[in-house]
């Protein structure tokens, strides 16, 4: 594919850039730094194109309004940070249920509460996978890099398209308004178009598996609801159809699993100190990884996750049968770090590092601590 | 009373879980006659609803049916309607969802203007959760939640609305269901935000604790209470208290916002 020239971009306009390649025409929301630039850049370019922005009296209504767009046919896609996270969760959580797709990028600051709203932290890796109430499934990618805030905004459209779920894309605040060098590759992406044309046995909520969301408007008359359904969409309470319902919202993640999951290993082939991280803290991982692998030859390794949700347990299974240590860095007081832990079952002894000061964890901290375990 | 048309119901869904003497039966049928006499096509029409006895009259209806979260129906339906400003949208709420949880968005909605039909069935109570007071309930009654009754001043629902920049407002109920029928065709006709609401006796979780009567009672009341705009119009003030005014009260040409929206990107929606 030919390239054009490199830009500079910053992380919150490479998911703004990214959406709208990815076919997304509508946009609602409300200002919250750090993530207003997606708003603004949101705001300038969907009139453009005659898409549609519009900016809502609050994040409860910003999380609705995309959600009925997306009934009436459109990619949406809205952005917030963590109070704003908060407030969606409720109508997130009904996304879910009613299998509506829609995109949220949360690009976190330090909490809790107001906390430091300028200050980057990876605070919300919790609540991203459990915020809204309920046994649900999600699907969350953490960018490292503004290239990556590009191309997982993407699969992030799609992947919700394809599988009818909401996706979110965690970014932090560094990735949100740090500017790089991207290239965008040329021509355009292949956006399916919702259509009216489906088979003639189309129900909503097919019990057999993945089916098309035929938006409202085109004589198919369904019922979408947050309440447990039948595969007509109508309301049920029966104990086997609910138990049902619920096992097809997360069998769906399951089967496609490896579409989902997205990590990057990088360093000696059989580490015996491997980094596991995510985010802009993969930054500083990389450092410590180039010069103690690639300069000095040592086995050390790290492996980004590109998804966190849900938990990419076989990749940190395989790794723990490798290194002897894995090191979580994070900046929260570890939340991720649990469930390294988990899939490490014991093969490798995971240590946490961890800042929470509103500053990013720096090169020299990783590698002290990979340091002491070599 | 004429037959409604089957083709908009969802009749294997029935029977409905309302209580016996309640309100939103007769609502949601002057909603289907109201829909079926403005002509629309079926595949045009939604309905969009909250979290309440009223909002499950969606489930029954069969056009596409958005049955939302607690107080965001008109959210829902602002995004649904950007998208889609062909569909012709009813909002179905009831008086807690719209004027206590969704007190927010039922603002906002009638400060653009954008084009959805809120049909506001106000019992005065919230039903669904057994009796608690709402923004709707008339000072000193009683509730769950005021055993003694309630203190707090009721919202005049349609006041706010014409405040907060409504264009269309109208009141009916329940007794009366030809007349609703007939405000629900006006608001339908008008573009703009449009506002009904619909008095509607809940015997069940507010009649029995206030010593209201049964429904008949309640109905009887309330067709007694309710006085047209043009009679009201030569009434004092102290014959007017304690009687509901119905009808259109307001009806106000401005710019519609899904309609402004595609105009400023070189799109006429017509």
């Amino acid at each position: 594919m030919p390239e054009t020239k490199p830009v500079l971009m910053q992380g919150n306009e490479a998911c703004a850039v990214g959406a709208i390649a990815a076919g997304v025409r509508f946009y609602a929301g409300y200002p919250i730094t750090p993530s207003t630039e997606v708003a603004e850049q949101m705001a300038a370019k969907l009139p453009e194109i005659g898409g549609v922005f519009i900016q809502m009296e609050d994040e409860i209504a910003s999380m609705a309004a995309v959600i009925g767009a997306s009934i009436g046919g459109m990619r949406t896609l809205t952005a917030t940070s963590g109070p704003g996270f908060s407030l969606k969760q409720e109508n997130l959580g009904y996304a879910i249920m009613a299998e509506i797709p829609c995109v949220v990028v949360n690009v976190q600051r330090m909490g809790p509460s107001t906390g430091v709203p300028t200050a980057p932290a990876q605070g919300d890796v919790m609540q991203a996978r459990w915020g809204t109430h309920g046994d649900h499934p999600i699907i969350v990618f953490t960018p490292a890099s503004v290239y990556e805030s590009y191309y997982l905004t993407i699969a992030a459209v799609n992947l919700s398209q394809k599988l009818r779920q909401p996706v979110i894309v965690l970014l932090d605040e560094v990735i949100g308004h740090m500017r790089e060098k991207v290239t965008i590759p040329e021509g355009k992406l292949m956006v399916e178009k919702s259509s009216d044309k489906v088979p003639s046995d189309w129900k909503p909520y097919d019990e057999k598996g993945l089916t098309p969301l035929v938006p409202f408007g085109f004589g198919h008359y369904y019922h979408v609801t947050g309440l447990f359904h039948d595969q007509y969409g109508f309301p049920t309470g029966d104990p086997p159809q609910v138990e049902r319902a619920l096992d097809r919202l997360h069998e769906k993640l399951e089967k496609y699993r490896d579409e989902i999951v997205l990590t990057n290993y990088i360093g000696h082939k059989e580490p015996r100190v491997a980094i596991v991280t995510y985010g802009c803290t993969v930054r500083s991982a990389r450092s410590v990884v180039k010069k103690a692998y690639w300069q000095n030859r040592l086995p050390v390794g790290l492996l980004s996750l590109q998804t966190v949700w849900p938990f990419p347990a076989k990749e940190i299974e395989a790794l723990a049968k490798q290194a002897d240590v894995i090191i979580v860095p994070e900046m929260n007081r570890g939340q991720l770090v649990g469930e390294v832990e988990r899939y490490a079952c014991g093969e490798a002894k995971v240590v946490p590092l961890n800042r929470y000061d509103g500053e990013m964890i720096n090169p020299d901290q990783i590698s002290e601590e990979v340091g002491r375990w070599l | 009373m004429e037959q409604l048309t089957q083709d908009f119901l969802r009749t294997k869904k029935l029977p409905h879980i309302w209580c016996p003497g309640c309100g939103n039966g007769i609502v949601t049928a002057a909603l289907v006659r109201a829909i079926e006499r403005t002509g629309y096509d079926q595949k045009d029409v939604v309905i969009v609803s909250g979290i309440g006895c009223s909002s499950r009259a969606a489930g029954y209806l069969n056009f596409n049916t958005l049955h939302t979260t607690h107080g965001r129906a008109l959210a829902f339906a602002t995004g649904l309607k950007m998208a889609r400003p062909e569909l012709k949208l009813f909002v179905i709420m009831g008086d807690g969802d719209c004027s206590a949880i969704g007190g927010n968005h039922f603002i906002h909605s009638a400060r653009r203007n954008i084009d959805l039909n809120a049909i506001i069935v106000n019992n005065h109570i919230y039903g669904m959760t057994g009796g608690q007071h709402s923004p709707l309930t008339p000072t000193g009654k009683k509730a769950t939640t005021a055993p003694r009754g309630t203190l707090e001043r009721p919202f005049d629902l349609l006041e706010l609305a014409r405040g907060a920049g409504a264009t269309f407002g109208a009141k009916g109920n329940a007794a009366q269901p030809r007349q609703l029928e007939q405000l629900i065709i006006r608001a339908a006709n008008h573009k703009g935000f449009s506002v009904i609401e619909a008095l509607s006796p809940c015997p069940i979780a507010y009649g029995r604790r206030n010593k209201l009567g049964g429904a008949v009672d309640m109905l009887r009341d309330m067709k007694e209470k309710s006085i047209s705009v043009e009679r009201a119009a030569n009434m004092d003030e102290e014959e007017l208290e304690d009687r509901t005014i119905n009808g259109v009260l307001y009806s106000i040409d401005a710019p519609e916002f899904a309609e402004a929206y595609y105009h400023s990107i070189g799109k006429d929606i017509g």
